[in-house]
């Protein structure tokens, strides 16, 4: 016991590395969905297919696969590139690779999110926007956005929760997040189980404040709709 | 020509293979309300909404206020508006009425009413809160203006929806079955306010099928049959002595 309050301090620097990660990997994986979403369902076939290729292979290959061709493939690939540019070595820190590889995954899985948000829009109140001289632009602002949001909460919740449990997968590439440090901490102390379930905890608890934040995001942009 | 509402000049629109509209013309004055009468199929709503280019007409002009909408073609052959932004004013000043309300749902009454105002022609939200608050009183709805469309009938969110159409300030008022959504005991409190509108001497164009309406208020009935105009003209003749024998078989289908 004492050596796991010992530890604590170390542990939760890597929680804060684990909670940075998410967030960073969460905000790209939104940009990302938002692009791929409207990609989706615009009226350009190669928009369409890009975006198809997208989600299909994001999807079809397992998140630690994905990660390792990105981390070890992108290093490779941005020195080529550096190389032929001239440029000297360049090392792409884990934190960076982590962030790219969950954000890129996430964005897959966000693009079929939002995709579904936007669909379940009635079409008439979109037209009525139009009707009223609104923009395509001023529709998607005003109209689409906060219904969007509404219908893809839930399942942008669900991602999200998966997401940050993903984090813990950047610790193979060498992210000194909150389960790398459990490692060390737990073989040096030869107490793994310890750590181990201090960091389930810690993980047990991001996602019940993340819950308690998205069922209030929820009745937030539920106002408006009948519940009974 | 130059004092028309609006100028329709042989107008058609199809979908796929199918001609909906074969040439249609039509023309309507300041403070006329026309009522478009015609069977399921004929093209009568096709033809409002391709008044707005909610449907874009294969071919024919339309011109609102002397100003013709400007088409051009896409690379394939399809029509499309030459300038969207010509568009987007034209429509933001012809009030559009639908059949399933269409209001925004995740918007109060009242904020429904202010949104193209505050947001399409920039009115200062004091000025269009004021505005969208009296527009609510004439349709009788300023007590519901703080709920949401699924809380309120069909025949409040018409009226709100009409109270939004009448917030921008339109030059005319387009109605595409106002009331073919709402259930019988419903349709009065709507074509109440039709009427009061019709009497203030707003131009309107009406897709209806409510027969009292078209006879007792409109000035002039366009009768659509198979995407062609069968017959056109004021209710009073047209009504007790019919021309087209379309037009006196849908009379006594929709009376009898």
């Amino acid at each position: 016991m004492q050596n796991a309050i010992d530890f604590m301090p170390f542990i939760l620097t890597g929680a804060l590395v684990t909670v940075q990660l998410a967030l960073a990997s969460v905000a790209l994986a939104i940009v990302l969905g938002m692009l791929g979403a409207t990609a989706k369902l615009s009226g350009s076939l190669a928009l369409r297919s890009v975006a198809g290729v997208y989600t299909t292979v994001i999807r079809g290959i397992p998140d630690l696969v994905l990660m390792l061709l990105i981390f070890y493939g992108g290093q490779i690939a941005v020195n080529e590139i550096g190389h032929s540019l001239g440029l000297a070595y360049i090392e792409i820190d884990p934190f960076t690779a982590g962030t790219l590889t969950i954000g890129f995954i996430f964005g897959a899985y966000m693009t079929e999110s939002f995709r579904g948000g936007i669909l379940a829009v009635p079409r008439g109140e979109i037209e009525a926007g139009r009707a009223f001289g609104m923009s395509a632009v001023l529709v998607f602002r005003r109209i689409t956005l906060p219904q969007m949001v509404r219908h893809a909460l839930p399942s942008f919740g669900n991602n999200w929760l998966v997401l940050v449990k993903t984090t813990a997968l950047v610790s193979v590439i060498g992210l000194q997040d909150m389960v790398f440090r459990a490692g060390q901490a737990g073989g040096s102390t030869r107490q793994p189980f310890t750590f181990y379930l201090v960091v389930a905890l810690i993980y047990l608890l991001i996602t019940a404040v993340s819950q308690v934040a998205l069922s209030k995001a929820e009745r937030r942009f539920n106002v408006g709709v009948r519940t009974e | 020509m130059s004092d028309a509402a609006l100028i329709v000049d042989d107008l058609h629109k199809s979908f796929g293979a199918i001609e909906v509209l074969k040439g249609i013309s039509l023309t309507a004055y300041d403070r006329d309300v026309i009522s478009i009468l015609g069977s399921s199929g004929s093209g009568k709503s096709t033809l409002l909404r391709c008044l707005n280019l909610l449907e874009v007409p294969n071919a024919g002009r339309v011109t609102v206020h002397g100003e013709e909408i400007r088409m051009t073609k896409r690379r394939n052959g399809d029509p499309v508006p030459a300038d969207w932004k010509q568009v987007d004013r034209i429509r933001s000043r012809l009030g559009f009425v639908f059949q399933s309300f269409n209001l925004w749902s995740h918007m109060t009454v009242l904020e429904n009413v202010i949104e193209a105002p505050i947001h399409v022609l920039k009115v200062p939200r004091k000025q269009a809160v004021e505005r969208g608050e009296a527009m609510l009183h004439k349709v009788g709805m300023y007590e519901r203006k703080d709920y949401y469309p699924a809380h309120i009938s069909g025949g409040q969110q018409q009226r709100a929806a009409i109270a939004r159409a009448l917030a921008v300030e339109p030059t005319m008022l387009l109605f595409d079955e106002p009331t073919s959504a709402l259930d019988p005991e419903l349709v009065g409190e709507v074509l109440k306010v039709m009427r009061a509108l019709a009497e203030e001497g707003r131009t309107m164009l009406v897709v209806t099928h409510e027969m009292g309406f078209a006879r007792d208020v409109s000035d002039k009935v366009m009768f659509l049959h198979q995407g062609e105009v069968e017959e056109f003209g004021v209710p009073g003749d047209m009504f007790s002595n019919p021309k087209s024998e379309r037009f006196r078989q849908f009379l006594s289908g929709a009376l009898s």
